[in-house]
């Protein structure tokens, strides 16, 4: 038998570390790029216009994205509207009664599936289902399409925070005599609230920033959103319109709308990371 | 001062919630078959019009009323498996990273600048595509390549920095960390114990992790490349940003192109002929199906995973 | 009857325990009737056949889906005495008292066949309200389980769901029922803290102040102090023997000097079967059967 060289072993290994390493470091460099370019560019633009003044033609002076703050707002709240109940009681399905029935398997694959199909078929899909026949684009059907978006992600992650509650504890309250759905809701949710809480805001961090879907169904208006019934202005389309343009001005306000994005998003995602931990401690 | 509810109003009540939670959870289901019939029923006009000529044609022509979904479909294929290409071995090499070699601090750090490159928009990526990265790529990097590996058809033509290559990066940048997620959760799935029995024998890190960890768990490092697949055929935002919107295939990675989802994009709000907006649906559908068939074989072959490794603990 | 052989450790302690026990059952002896004298011989457990017994099973059988848990279980739970079911892991002590409040339904595939009479009702017929049954059948679990409410809410959630009263009503209530548990000095000033904030020891007293409040007939304890440091255990068994005069108690144990000193009536199960039962000081001096004795003395289990 001959012994390999120990020294070539090493070497081997040290190299694979040094690869590894540089290619997490790839990552870090390459999330700072992004969000330092994004401040830089995006800072130039922010003043009180923006967050107060409407979206203007290009030339004209002292436009802002105001009204696609507001309407992103709106379209997000109604989507949470419609999409946080029925994700949470799909949830309180798979958690409490679906563990091991065929339709919460299926259903739980399903959910699985929902998360990975590209949010343009969803667009699409409401397009086809809610602006063709009502012959109008709407903030209806944005907030529908985001909402559909969010329905997996919190329905998986309530499902999950849920199975973290031991049975113990629901079994003392039914014990006590209550119901299931006082156990569930009073008990059950109370114990995992931290966990649901920052599966909503995850999920809100995820439709925030989606442009795909609003694409087909929100549009975008020069407007003020007054209305729900026709198309709703919202920062991401805008941003699409703006910085494919050949205007200076209108690819400044772009970048300035991509920082207020990012920063949303990325504070949404700090948070929830820090309730986690802060939840979890107690 | 005592109020009870009689013995079948409590067992209505249960059943009740039961069947609205039973409900909701149906909806998951309907949605998904909803999708399939509204789109189908959508697209019947070039569904009829084109049949499966559709799939190998390349003309797109909106003013003569000709669609093809090869161009789209090419572009589709050639941008992902760019992406695969880089970001394959990177999230390896980061799961790697974070599960056996980082210290705690440099762990977390790492994992957290992952997650939340995962959390940065698509249209972010594209603005910094578009404006930062396409320009760098056309000053710096392509005209290197294409002075040294120019010989080869992948490399020909000027480097306009919008174009495949492009749009392969970033998507790989973009699916880097769900792919190094679920690798990350493979590694941390082997036993310890088994871990440990190789160190013990005297093995080194890297061959703990090619002999041991990578095969222990092999199908769920596959499971993860198709969850990254399914993602990257689907993002539409970043690549409509760099990809240039160009209907000719051309075999090199300098050219610009389109995928289903860019030309979605980009067509969509402008079509007004119903066989237009027809033949983009059906590119929808098209892009549905793939992408469906990407996520069901990956979940499924994800969940037998774990069913094996289970049992083998 | 031969006297089983005590040489081990857990022998010494068990008559160590059963001893003890004689004593106290003097003292109580001694104060409800002065004029016996109970110094003479060693007295007799009190008879069980003069009150009716309050939980009467009758030929139960359980099972997880297919395979059989339990096996034609009949046995007789004197009221307010403390009764206390022993045996190796897995013979089905656990699964048998969950049966009684019928926590078991929780479960899809579980099901119980066979009859478990409260005061003479079957508990497992399909008329009987289970909300009521749950009342009168109160449960203390292994691990402690308080609610993630504040001491004063996790003994006021029982109350406030059966019962309709005032506010004042309710706070006697709750410091009647932490009285009960031995608890309310300790958490008299900080009944608006969370119920999890309470070390394990004072936990389980929560849960157990939590179940008196409902004024139940019956309270069913499985393994209660199994998760408990020592200290706090001593001071539940305590509780326990307090809490007898006023409830019927069923605990689950593996601790067999437990059992011993807390308990007025012992059943040993194995595999789902009730192998002996009667008065504990019987079956751990002169039980019956075989298996009981290798049991207790610790040649298996």
């Amino acid at each position: 038998m001959i012994p390999r060289a120990a020294a070539g072993r090493k070497v081997t290994d040290r190299l694979v570390m040094v690869v590894s390493a540089c290619a997490a470091l790839l990552g870090i460099l390459a999330l700072a790029w992004i969000l330092l370019v994004v401040l830089q560019k995006g800072a130039a633009a922010i003043n009180w216009e923006f967050f107060f003044h409407r979206t203007l033609p290009t030339g004209a002076p002292d436009g802002g994205v105001g009204n696609a703050i507001l309407g992103s707002a709106l379209l997000v709240a109604l989507a949470v509207v419609i999409g946080v109940p029925i994700g949470l009681m799909v949830g309180v399905y798979l958690a409490e009664f679906g563990r091991d029935t065929r339709l919460g398997t299926a259903v739980r694959f399903s959910a699985n599936v929902m998360m990975g199909i590209p949010s343009i078929i969803v667009g699409l899909f409401v397009y086809t289902l809610l602006v063709m026949p009502m012959h109008t684009y709407s903030g209806w059907a944005g907030a529908v399409a985001l909402a559909i978006l969010m329905l997996p992600v919190i329905a998986r992650t309530t499902e999950d925070m849920l199975q973290l509650v031991p049975n113990t504890l629901r079994e003392s309250a039914l014990a006590l005599g209550a119901s299931r759905r006082k156990v569930t809701f009073q008990i059950v949710f109370r114990a995992a609230k931290v966990g649901l809480l920052t599966g909503v805001l995850l999920a809100i961090a995820r439709i925030s920033g989606e442009t795909a879907p609003l694409l087909f169904t929100a549009l975008n208006s020069p407007y003020w959103p007054t209305t729900l019934n026709s198309s709703v202005a919202n920062l991401p389309v805008t941003i699409f319109n703006y910085a494919l343009s050949p205007y200076e001005d209108w690819v400044r306000i772009a970048w300035g709308a991509s920082l207020l994005i990012t920063a949303g998003v990325l504070a949404l995602n700090i948070s929830s990371r820090i309730i986690l931990r802060r939840g979890s401690h107690e | 001062m005592a109020i009870r509810m009689k013995p079948g109003e409590q067992r209505r009540s249960d059943r009740t919630f039961r069947w609205v939670a039973a409900s909701c959870a149906s909806v998951v289901l309907l949605l998904i078959a909803a999708f399939f019939v509204r789109l189908v029923l959508s697209c019947r006009l070039s569904l009829g019009q084109f049949g499966w000529r559709f799939l190998i044609t390349s003309d797109w022509d909106p003013g003569n009323g000709n669609f093809g979904a090869l161009s789209s479909l090419y572009g589709t294929l050639v941008s992902t498996a760019i992406a695969m290409v880089i970001a394959v071995p990177l999230s390896l090499a980061i799961a790697l990273f974070l599960v056996e070699l980082a210290p705690p601090t440099l762990r977390r750090v790492t994992g957290t600048a992952i997650e939340l490159l995962a959390a940065v928009p698509s249209i972010i990526f594209g603005m910094w595509g578009f404006f930062v990265f396409a320009p760098f790529m056309a000053r710096h990097v392509e005209p290197i390549l294409g002075k040294s590996l120019g010989f080869l058809p992948l490399f020909h033509g000027p480097p306009m920095g919008i174009g495949m290559l492009t749009a392969g990066i970033i998507l790989a940048l973009m699916i880097l960390p769900y792919i190094s997620a679920v690798m990350r959760d493979v590694f941390q799935m082997v036993p310890a114990v088994v871990k440990e029995s190789a160190y013990g024998m005297g093995a080194t890190t890297w061959e703990v992790t090619r002999k041991i960890t990578m095969r222990y768990g092999i199908r769920g490092l596959v499971g993860a490349c198709f969850l990254g697949l399914g993602r990257a055929v689907g993002e539409t935002m970043a690549v409509t940003f760099v990809i240039g919107n160009n209907f000719d295939i051309s075999p090199s990675l300098f050219a610009g192109g389109n995928t289903i989802a860019s030309t979605l994009a980009n067509e969509f709000n402008e079509a007004s002929e119903p066989m237009h907006l027809s033949a983009l649906v059906e590119l929808g559908l098209i892009l549905f199906v793939v992408s469906f068939i990407l996520q069901v074989f990956a979940h499924l072959w994800l969940k037998s995973l774990t069913r094996k490794m289970g049992a083998g603990l | 009857m031969q006297s089983t052989e005590r040489s081990t450790t857990d022998g010494r302690m068990i008559q160590h325990a059963i001893n003890r026990r004689r004593l106290l059952r003097m003292e109580h002896l001694k104060a409800s009737t002065p004029e016996s004298d109970p110094v003479r011989a060693a007295p007799d457990p009190p008879p069980a056949s003069k009150t009716p017994p309050k939980v009467s099973v009758r030929n139960l059988n359980f099972y997880y889906g297919k395979n059989q848990a339990l096996a034609d279980n009949s046995i007789d739970i004197a009221a307010n005495q403390v009764t206390a079911i022993i045996g190796p892991s897995g013979c089905g002590k656990s699964t048998h008292i969950r049966i009684y409040n019928r926590i078991f339904e929780l479960y899809r595939d579980q099901r119980a066949e066979g009859a478990v009479l409260l005061d003479g009702e079957n508990i497992l017929g399909p008329e009987v309200d289970v909300i009521e049954l749950r009342r009168k059948v109160g449960m203390i679990f292994q691990k402690p389980t308080p609610f993630p409410l504040s001491i004063f809410e996790n003994v006021a959630y029982g109350l406030r769901m059966h019962y309709r009263m005032s506010r004042n009503e309710l706070s006697g209530r709750v410091e009647a029922a932490l009285r009960q548990a031995a608890l309310w000095d300790e958490v008299k000033d900080l009944l608006d803290r969370p119920g999890m904030a309470l070390s394990g020891g004072q936990q389980q007293r929560l849960c157990i102040a939590r179940a008196v409040a409902v004024e139940p007939e019956v309270i069913l304890m499985d393994e209660p102090t199994a998760a408990i440091d020592p200290i706090a255990t001593a001071k539940i068994e305590d509780l326990i023997e307090e809490l007898e005069e006023k409830y019927t108690i069923v605990i689950v144990t593996h601790n067999m000097q437990q059992a011993a000193r807390i308990s007025d009536f012992t059943a040993f199960f194995y595999q789902g079967r009730i192998v002996e039962f009667g008065p504990t000081e019987m079956i751990f001096t002169k039980p019956k059967m075989k298996q009981t004795e290798d049991y207790v003395t610790g040649r298996f289990g």
